[in-house]
């Protein structure tokens, strides 16, 4: 799952091929680097070559399943009649609007987010109580003359962005006071973090997934029935928040033990120092790491379509195996679906890098 | 009411509000599942697990058949979850030294290429390229009734590779002795010459001699003619092959996605560590007149591990809990046999219960291992 520790680990990189990138003599300096390059060269050049003849020479841009099945080459009119199912999946066809609409707006949000001047205590308020009931509705309907929507029928990159991103905005609080509750002096409360924080971390999250769907209905009284996908969520939250709780906890660690000393002979009481000295300075330090186990969730929630529910890679696969096009354009779909996946996540990525870099310029 | 601000009533009674929580909390859902239960007719308790379990797996690492109790196909699950996460460690580890490696070079094009290779696999999740990875092999491949015929017993097909398999007829015992003694003796010779260099300075032949105690025992074995192997050859009937070693395309599919990831973690993670030792190392192995190679292998190497071996504990336990990924391309895992025997006899909690806790165990158990070695390789302050 989630790999944590690889950024927390990172040491500045000078950059150790950028300068000597024109230099000719880095490539073909001595016989044993002259032999490194050519191969290399050879093995860009043959993967280029086939890549290109697979993606347009050989490819089909038009017609249907029978055209792509005579031709070797890629199947693009899989892609384009596939695209909308494969991104909305079977969402009402004339309310997609709404998903389309959420997503943008998800993303304008997250823009805003992601600009350290726009941080502050209540950046996380405004996320829980604004905009994810404003998704919530978009999605979901059944306010302001919106038609309503079962969740049984969302699906594809909404649910997929959905369930990450609440997961992580929700599991954040949690994550916060479970590692509060482990760092705490009284020792029951130790013990039950504890407890929680190593069950979930040793386990791997499609069991936490099975447990929620196959065995918490045994747990409900009768007749009450939580969804599907509610219970997936909650999962991916529970999971989310230990993991969560390992990274502040580290934060927490940094913060030298003077300032809580100075806050309690302020007369601070134990949130007071919590909230206004400790916390501040601890979230500050775990936000790149953070950030790293974000890109790992987005990408876990690909599991949830082991236990039946309709992310963008079971989209992508039920347009695969769609009988027109059955056994036409595996590839086609998966690397659609990987091209997105790796879109976002090189971006957060990317994302992770700048903090790197801004925390060690400024300090903020 | 003094009592309310006094900070050692106040600790306890948080203490009992979060202990009688909990309690309550569990004793609620315990007292509706065995109520649910009680009105499904389920029993609990363990007792299935002796019961046969009726239906077949088709890969396992110990042998297993339909009329075995459901506890062995259990079993059956652990061992197939080991085996593949014990292979996948051990081929994404060498590959991801080689490109953690790579990524230092001093060739750009030879660390532009390592770095796209770390990219692609950390930036597309694990469960597209088990897809991935299982569609191409089955459709690539062809049916097993034009299966290749690469070598003589060899066939290659969607359906998996048949390779012969070698029955040890008599004389196992002796190959394990002879395996066991020689491993032994080696690593003793190698400690003591080690010992040996370090007091005298001048080198020796160790190494050699180690793996000639290695060797030797079993070739003096084999040429004694003390293990007498039957070679079983897969014969290629009308619709499938028989006999042979089968090695199935969800097995390949699946240690494959996973050792490519743990490479890429690994990658980095060596990156790091060998960034994280100090630039003097070099130039001081310079001076001493050590080749690049022989400092990396003996000075900065060494040295990195130390910071190397926390994170990759990390990314064994990770491969270990991602193996449960199998359930998705249909390989007999731990969690896919668990999901089997849910279906068949209904006992949901205990079989949930039993997996978590193998996975909870293994953990603990790979997290011991790995702070045994690291405590091992740390730095010794005199």
């Amino acid at each position: 799952m989630a790999d944590v520790q690889m950024l927390v680990l990172a040491p500045p990189q000078p950059a150790p091929t950028a300068q000597r990138f024109g230099k000719l003599s880095a490539y073909f300096g001595t016989p044993g680097n002259t032999i490194i390059s050519m191969l290399s060269i050879a093995g860009m050049f043959f993967i280029a070559k086939l890549a290109f003849g697979w993606l347009v020479i050989d490819a089909v841009f038009s017609g249907a399943g029978e055209a792509c099945k005579a031709a070797s080459g890629a199947c693009w009119p899989f892609v384009v009649q596939k695209l909308r199912y494969m991104v909305f999946g079977f969402y009402p066809y004339e309310e997609q609007w709404r998903p389309l609409l959420a997503l943008l707006l998800l993303f304008s949000v997250c823009g805003v987010s992601m600009v350290p001047r726009f941080w502050s205590r209540n950046l996380l308020l405004v996320w829980i109580v604004v905009i994810l009931p404003v998704l919530y509705i978009l999605m979901a309907g059944g306010v302001f003359g919106l038609t309503p929507v079962a969740t049984t029928s969302w699906g594809g990159l909404p649910l997929s962005f959905m369930l990450s991103f609440v997961g992580l905005t929700l599991a954040l609080p949690l994550g916060i006071v479970l590692a509060l509750a482990r760092a705490s002096n009284l020792p029951a409360i130790r013990v039950l973090a504890v407890g929680f924080i190593e069950i979930v971390r040793g386990v791997p999250l499609i069991s936490i997934l099975f447990m929620a769907t196959v065995m918490l209905p045994l747990f409900m009284p009768d007749g009450v029935t939580i969804d599907k996908l509610v219970r997936a969520q909650v999962a991916i939250i529970l999971f989310a928040s230990a993991y969560i709780a390992e990274i502040v906890r580290g934060g927490l660690q940094d913060v030298p033990a003077g300032q809580v000393e100075a806050g309690k002979s302020l007369g601070l009481h134990y949130w007071q120092v919590m909230r206004k000295i400790v916390l501040p300075q601890a979230l500050k330090k775990v936000i790149p790491p953070m950030v790293g186990l974000f890109i790992g969730f987005f990408q876990d929630t690909t599991l949830v379509t082991i236990v039946g529910l309709v992310d963008f890679l079971d989209t992508v696969r039920a347009a695969i195996r769609d009988p027109e096009w059955q056994g036409i354009a595996v590839l086609e779909g998966y690397l659609v679906a990987a091209a997105v996946y790796f879109t976002f996540s090189a971006l957060m990525g990317a994302y992770s890098r700048f903090l790197e870099r801004y925390f060690r310029t400024t300090h903020a | 009411m003094a009592f309310l601000h006094d900070m050692r009533f106040r600790a306890y009674f948080y203490q009992i509000v979060a202990i009688g929580f909990v309690a309550l909390v569990g004793w609620t859902m315990f007292a509706t599942a065995s109520g649910n239960l009680a009105k499904q007719n389920i029993a609990t308790g363990f007792d299935f697990l002796t019961r046969p379990a009726g239906f077949v797996i088709t890969e396992s690492a110990i042998a297993f058949e339909a009329t075995d109790t459901v506890g062995r196909a259990i079993l059956v699950g652990i061992a197939n979850t080991v085996k593949v996460s014990l292979l996948a460690a051990i081929f994404g580890t060498v590959l991801g030294l080689g490109v953690g490696i790579a990524r230092l070079s001093h060739n750009p094009l030879l660390a532009r290429l390592a770095l796209v290779y770390v990219e692609l696999l950390r930036n597309v999740p694990l469960l597209l390229y088990l897809f991935l990875w299982y569609s191409l092999i089955i459709l690539i491949l062809p049916p097993v009734k034009q299966a290749f015929h690469l070598l003589p017993g060899v066939y290659l097909s969607n359906s998996g590779l048949v390779v012969p398999a070698a029955l040890v007829e008599s004389g196992g015992l002796a190959l394990v002795a002879c395996l066991v003694g020689g491993a032994a003796a080696a690593l003793v010779i190698r400690i003591t010459s080690t010992r040996h260099r370090v007091a005298t300075g001048r080198s020796n032949h160790g190494g050699l001699i180690a793996l000639a105690a290695l060797v030797v025992p079993v070739l003096l074995l084999w040429l004694a003619n003390g293990v007498v192997v039957n070679w079983d050859f897969p014969t290629a009937g009308k619709f499938r092959l028989t006999g042979g070693l089968h090695v199935r395309p969800e097995f390949v599919a699946l240690l494959f996605g996973l050792a490519l990831s743990v490479s890429a973690n690994v990658a980095e993670i060596v990156r790091a560590g060998i960034q994280a030792v100090d630039k003097g190392q070099w130039e001081a192995s310079a001076a001493l007149g050590l080749s690049r190679g022989k400092a990396m292998r003996l000075v900065v190497l060494p040295q990195a591990l130390r910071i190397i071996i926390p994170p990759l504990t990390n990314t064994y336990l990770t491969v270990f809990k991602n193996s449960s990924l199998a359930i998705a391309i249909g390989y007999p895992d731990l969690v896919m046999v668990s999901n089997t025997v849910m279906n068949q006899t209904g006992q949901a909690i205990e079989t949930i219960a039993i997996f978590m806790g193998v996975y909870l165990a293994l953990s603990i158990a790979i997290s011991l291992l790995m702070n045994w070695y690291n405590a091992h390789v740390a730095l010794k302050e005199r």
